[in-house]
């Protein structure tokens, strides 16, 4: 009883505390913007992942574009190992923060944030300061570490991947934020968009027992997919990923990627690493099956520098 | 003092104690920290005695003081610290509750033969080959299986049923936790147990502690020379022989106006019970007292307890939800050693100093420590084992080091355990998925906190697993990321006695911070 009344106390003075730090920073991002051009992709360079992601939003309209007044919100961050940020190998808490906040002020009704965690679960929320963050912005930060929050669902045309257990939460979702660090991956060589989907499916050994490649491909035609792709490139892992061993492997890009369509967001994460797209392999199966352009010179991108 | 606050502040001291031990055995959150739990357990007798003869420090010597207060107050501790005997006494208060005559008690004789041969057998096989005994029969390790093995998961059951409740609500303020129980039998020696100080404090009061509990009986030694002690007032006394009917410990002989003080828990039942205030504690007068002789070197008895040993082996078996890949792989695991927790330095030093009383297990952040059942022979029966079938080692954690109570698991430093080969993993390129499917996985190598296990060009666009087991230290995540089914494509092979590893290599990368976009 009193950890559930500690946790109601915490999460109120989270709630107070995000609300003053809002009025104060997001004053201008409702701005209009009708008559405005139209992008596929905004990469943004040079800043914070919290300003990156402030300016970044207003060129596509803002969240508002994404999130109506109270509706129930998933943002999946990679909260996948239990390291500290500096490491990389999860998204930035700032990151994930702000777009919570963004949210909220948007109207959303209720923001969950969760990951089904590889390292130990409640280590993982901890030390990615993940929780603590989402949290203090105001989220619902949600187990995923158990079958139970879990339900079966079908994927029509998939051809490993033909059934698999999704969070919950997700088929509730009416929003759904797909919030992925990039990072070198040992076996596909990147992980982003596609790849931390993983995440909100409870049977992940079955992927890498069954094709990796095709059972993420496989994935992304499931019906649920992320309105908003936003890729974290403040700090990369470019080796030793997706867990890393040290700082050695990480590489301070201060970018940042935002994208509705999420094939284009892995290519131009791929570029962003520095590997060909073409070598991975789930890359190209994608823009195969239509489920994102992998031709990203043909998008209307807009580029900012900070 | 005749007081009855005696007996109040008796039963209010041992709840305490008795929720402090309850909260840290089922604390599934993981929240006590580890300091706390070392201060609890830093007056248990059994554990203190194990730590102060592998540290030689006073800081170490709790036991020390529990003969100190023996040797003033009698066996205070059999009733104030020892959670066994809170448990015990909690549970023939029940038993009254059942049935009256369980706590109509009477004075009986004592089991002297059958108490001081197993009190004796315990401290010369102790000292003579290894504790085994000891890890059966120290109290504190008993109440500690207990907990662990049936009492925890009720505390989870109910856990879950309430987070399941809130999560109806959209309160995901408590988490689902999954109960990874034992092998089976690993639970017949704490079930036993459990059943035989059970059954006896329900019908028989302190029966256990009196008769073969070697702390009780080794205490109840030295309490015969103790200062305090309950005492007749012969002038006042009725032979009404209440007291001796409410005796759990079945030791005051009221016809005689005699408590025999080995035996004599401290509990203050009597001076409450007592109308004629005839009873009372406090300072014995030094008068000349005969004593019956105390055979101790009967060693005959506790041949009964080596039955339970005749366990066979269970085939392991593998997590059931575990994906199944198309093929079955075909090369069996070649093990020749178990993997025994940080910090034991060795089977050998695990097996001298560990009682068996799974704080380790149960304080596990991953559940990765499991009882062993022959897996280290015979003689480390219910020792913790890692089992990586079920879970792996956290890279940054040391909470078993840490709350070991005997020092079998020996603090190690963060910096430490990260250098600490508990043994070596071992590629199975036959069973690999990338070789038999021809499909990307890597799973093994994504786990690796080292990267002791990495990728190397395979076929086409593929890449195969390789290792170098100089950097490994046998935490097992590969073993249990691993896919393939019956048998793993990579396990770990324990070191029986644990190496240092060497430190993966920094290597700065060539990419350097992008000024445009290569986009």
């Amino acid at each position: 009883m009193r950890r559930r009344d500690f946790l109601k106390k915490s999460a109120g003075a989270g709630l107070a505390a995000g609300a003053i730090f809002n009025t104060g920073r997001l004053g201008s991002f409702g701005t209009s913007f009708a008559g405005r051009e139209k992008y596929d992709m905004v990469a943004i360079m040079g800043g914070n992942p919290d300003a990156m992601f402030d300016l970044g939003i207003q060129e596509l309209g803002g969240i508002g574009a994404f999130v109506q007044k109270g509706q129930k919100v998933v943002i999946k961050p990679n909260i996948g190992w239990d390291v500290i940020p500096e490491l990389a190998a999860n998204t930035n808490p700032l990151l994930v923060k702000r777009i919570i906040e963004h949210c909220i002020r948007a109207g959303a009704k209720d923001v969950y944030v969760f990951d089904h965690t590889i390292d130990n679960g409640i280590n993982c929320y901890k030390n990615s300061g993940i929780e603590k963050a989402a949290k203090s912005a105001g989220a619902k930060v949600v187990p995923a570490n158990t079958e139970n929050y879990f339900q079966e669902v079908e994927i029509p045309g998939g051809i490993k991947l033909k059934k698999t257990k999704v969070h919950e939460l997700l088929l509730e979702a009416d929003v759904f934020i797909n919030v992925p660090v990039l990072k070198d991956h040992n076996s596909t060589r990147m992980t982003c968009c596609l790849k931390n989907m993983m995440g909100v499916v409870w049977d992940r050994g079955y992927w890498h027992a069954n094709n990796l490649n095709q059972c993420i491909v496989d994935y992304a035609l499931f019906h649920k997919k992320p309105a908003l792709n936003i890729i974290d490139c403040y700090n990369v892992m470019v080796k030793h990923g997706p867990q890393g061993v040290s700082k050695a492997d990480v590489v301070q890009m201060k970018s940042q990627i935002i994208t509705t369509d999420w094939v284009a967001g892995d290519t131009a994460a791929s570029k962003m690493l520095g590997v060909e797209t073409s070598r991975i392999e789930y890359i190209p199966m994608a823009h195969k099956l239509g489920l994102g352009n992998m031709d990203i010179d043909s998008l209307n991108i807009k580029r900012i520098k900070m | 003092m005749r007081s009855s606050f005696l007996r109040s502040f008796r039963i209010f001291f041992s709840a305490l104690i008795f929720l402090c031990f309850f909260v840290v055995f089922a604390d599934f959150k993981y929240l006590i920290p580890s300091k706390y739990i070392n201060i609890l357990l830093s007056l248990q007798f059994v554990p203190s005695v194990l730590k102060f003869c592998d540290l030689g420090t006073i800081a170490a010597a709790g036991f020390a003081a529990v003969i100190i207060l023996t040797l003033i107050t009698g066996r205070t501790y059999c009733s104030f610290l020892c959670p066994l005997g809170i448990v015990q006494d909690i549970s023939s208060r029940i038993g009254g509750r059942i049935k009256k005559k369980f706590r109509r008690y009477g004075y009986k004789k004592p089991f002297t033969i059958l108490r001081y041969s197993i009190l004796a057998l315990t401290v010369a096989v102790s000292l003579l080959w290894g504790i085994y005994f000891l890890t059966l029969l120290d109290p504190y390790s008993i109440f500690g299986r207990t907990v662990t093995f049936f009492i925890k998961p009720v505390v989870i059951v109910v856990n879950n049923f309430f987070a399941w409740i809130l999560g109806k609500f959209d309160n995901y303020s408590l988490n689902h936790i999954t109960i990874s129980g034992f092998r089976l039998l690993a639970y017949s020696l704490p079930a036993a147990f459990m059943l035989l100080f059970g059954l006896l404090s329900l019908m028989k009061g302190r029966l256990y502690c009196n008769m073969i509990c070697p702390v009780g009986t080794l205490l109840g030694l030295v309490s015969k020379v103790s200062l305090v002690r309950i005492k007749f007032d012969e002038s006042k006394c009725t032979k009404c022989g209440r007291c001796s009917v409410g005796c759990k410990s079945s030791c005051i002989d009221f016809l005689q106006q005699k408590i025999d003080v080995s035996r004599c828990v401290d509990c203050y039942n009597c001076i409450k019970i007592c109308p004629d205030k005839a009873l009372s504690y406090g300072l014995v007068r030094l008068k000349k007292k005969e004593h019956q002789t105390d055979p101790d070197k009967r060693k005959f008895v506790a041949g009964a307890l080596a039955m339970i040993f005749g366990l066979p082996g269970l085939l392991k078996g593998q997590d059931k939800t575990a994906p199944v890949p198309q093929k079955p792989s075909t090369v069996p695991e070649n093990r020749t050693s178990p993997v025994c927790p940080p910090g034991a330095v060795s089977i050998e030093d695990l097996k001298k100093d560990c009682t068996a009383c799974s704080l380790c297990i149960t304080s596990c952040p991953n559940g990765v420590l499991k009882p062993a059942l022959l897996q280290y022979g015979i003689d480390g029966i219910m020792l913790p084992v890692m089992d990586y079938h079920k879970s792996f080692c956290t890279y940054n954690c040391t909470k078993c080091t840490e709350v070991c109570p005997t020092y079998a698991l020996s603090p190690l430093l963060i910096e430490a355990k990260k250098l600490t080969q508990l043994g070596k993993a071992n590629f199975i390129k036959d069973n690999c998925i990338v070789k038999t499917e021809k499909t990307a996985c890597g799973a093994c190598s994504e786990s690796c906190p080292t990267k002791a296990v990495y990728m190397i060009p395979y076929e086409g666009n593929l890449l195969i697993p390789e290792t170098n087991v100089d950097i490994c230290i046998g935490c097992g995540h590969c073993e249990f990321a691993c896919p393939t089914k019956p048998y793993k494509a990579i396990f770990v092979d324990g070191n029986p006695v644990h190496l240092a590893a060497q430190k993966p290599v920094e290597e700065k990368s060539e990419i350097k911070t992008p000024v445009e976009f290569p986009f």
